[in-house]
């Protein structure tokens, strides 16, 4: 698997849907008969997920949002693991 | 595809709302009980709304819309659209017949998620056959349906001794159909399967080529198409986390109303299961008797009650443990520690001992309401599908 370009986009793949659960005081991916619940930072990673924003992009947003936290290697590695779980396409 | 679940346990995260035990398919090994005959009273359209509410408000997310065969209910839009609404992920779980490409399209826009369709076989007659009606082509037509319009799809294929040599066959098929997802799922003996289990219960060597047929697919098709192969627990030395624990996650509501820890619970002796049109879904899951009867681990006697591995697999399966043993308390036979195993393992070495000639000569009890019947009276049940 190669890195990713900064200009590249990632998105969620059709069959799964994430949403905040109220119930659960968590951000979930829901899909075929299975759900995942996420860590505070992965909802606010796939929060902005949205096939617009380009990985470069939900970084900025991100430092913007934690007061400039150096988290860009957080960031890829869990843009990478969400790929390799086939959550997203980038 | 459940194992995320076990940490936030203690909430109905699972609905599985069995609208109709009505089916036009008959298969044998089918998951629902004996008496189908007996739920003729089925929950209104208001009662479902109120329990898709009920439940979503103490924060269930996966929502199954299950049967008998779902689409017999023809209000089955109206539902979907009250669960999406609702914030649900919904899975409509058919067997394809009662839908056609406007109904799959109008789902669509109601809300619905994820579409799951049964095959028998790969092979047109053996499907028919197994389901008791002609529904081969159709399946294939409404697969093709649901791809068109953007649905995940899942194959649902539950194997057993007649079936099983097919899987390749069977894996072509789904690849070839386009799944995302393919459950390849071992019969497991409940209900008419269990009354079926000398004619379905596959051979240690079928299982062995089988699942390395479905191990190789599983890595070729690694990124198009995930294979879940489930192999019977009969074979194995440990049982199954049943349903993450009783009362754990996991809720279903009968055709009638009554609400079960699993859908097989109605088969337990002693329990009184409460139905949702006398209480709240809160009442039921928090307060009843039956949701708290097996909750947790005081009720467990020995073996499981020293054992360390209670925390994984909850003591297994109380319909199976009753089922082989008379005692719904006790350790589910597929464990080794269980003093049933034996016997357990002796019942396969008998069923395997039967040549293939015997095991297909072994005449199938159909899943249908006269069977149902038939069975409940005490009556020899019919070896030919009923006519539908």
């Amino acid at each position: 698997m190669s890195a990713f370009e900064p200009e590249s986009v990632p998105t969620l793949k059709p069959m799964f849907r994430f949403q905040w659960e109220p119930a659960q005081d968590c951000h979930v991916l829901l899909y075929p008969e299975g759900m995942v619940r996420l860590s505070g930072s992965a909802g606010e990673i796939l929060k902005r997920v949205d096939g617009e924003r380009s990985v470069s992009a939900i970084i900025a947003e991100l430092k913007a949002a934690f007061a400039g936290a150096d988290l860009d290697a957080d960031v890829i590695a869990f843009l990478e693991q969400a790929r390799e779980n086939g959550w997203i396409t980038v | 595809m459940a194992g995320s679940l076990s940490d936030i346990s203690g909430k109905p995260l699972w609905l599985l709302a069995e609208l109709t035990y009505r089916c036009p398919l008959q298969c044998p090994y089918c998951s629902n009980p004996l008496d189908i005959a007996r739920y003729q009273q089925e929950l209104g359209t208001e009662d479902w709304l109120r329990v898709l509410r009920e439940a979503r408000e103490l924060g269930a997310m996966q929502l199954g819309f299950s049967g008998g065969e779902p689409l017999v209910r023809r209000d089955l839009e109206t539902l979907v659209a009250e669960a999406r609404r609702l914030g649900y992920y919904s899975n409509l779980i058919t067997s394809g017949v009662g839908m056609d490409a406007e109904r799959v399209a109008r789902f669509k826009e109601a809300g619905l998620d994820h579409i799951q369709i049964s095959f028998q076989a790969s092979d047109e007659e053996l499907n028919n056959f197994l389901g008791g009606t002609a529904s081969f082509r159709h399946k294939l037509e409404m697969a093709r349906a649901v791809k068109a319009q953007g649905y995940p799809m899942v194959l649902n294929i539950v194997l057993h001794r007649r079936n099983i040599d097919q899987i390749e066959d069977i894996i072509r098929m789904t690849i070839e159909l386009e799944a995302d997802y393919v459950e390849l799922a071992s019969t497991q003996y409940y209900g008419w399967s269990r009354v079926n289990v000398d004619a379905l219960l596959p051979t240690r060597a079928q299982l062995a080529r089988a699942e390395a047929i479905a191990h190789d697919y599983q890595a070729r098709m690694k990124d198009r198409m995930k294979i879940i192969y489930v192999v019977p627990d009969y074979f194995e030395n440990r049982p199954k986390a049943c349903m993450n624990g009783w009362g754990a996650v996991f809720l279903t509501i009968a055709p009638d109303g009554s609400a079960l820890p699993c859908h097989a619970a109605s088969s337990l002796p002693g329990l009184s299961f409460p139905n949702v049109r006398d209480h709240s879904v809160r009442e039921i899951w928090y307060e009843s008797d039956a949701f708290n009867h097996f909750r947790g681990f005081d009720w467990m006697p020995e073996p499981c009650r020293s054992c360390p591995e209670k925390t994984r697999d909850f003591g297994g399966c109380r319909c199976q443990a009753y089922m082989l043993t008379g005692d719904a308390t006790a350790t589910d036979p597929v464990c080794d520690k269980s003093p049933h195993h034996g016997a357990l393992l002796a019942d396969v070495a008998r069923i395997e001992s039967l040549s293939d000639a015997d095991a297909a000569a072994r005449p199938l009890v159909f899943r249908n309401m006269r069977n149902s019947r038939a069975l409940a009276a005490g009556d020899e049940p019919s070896p030919s599908p009923a006519n539908t």
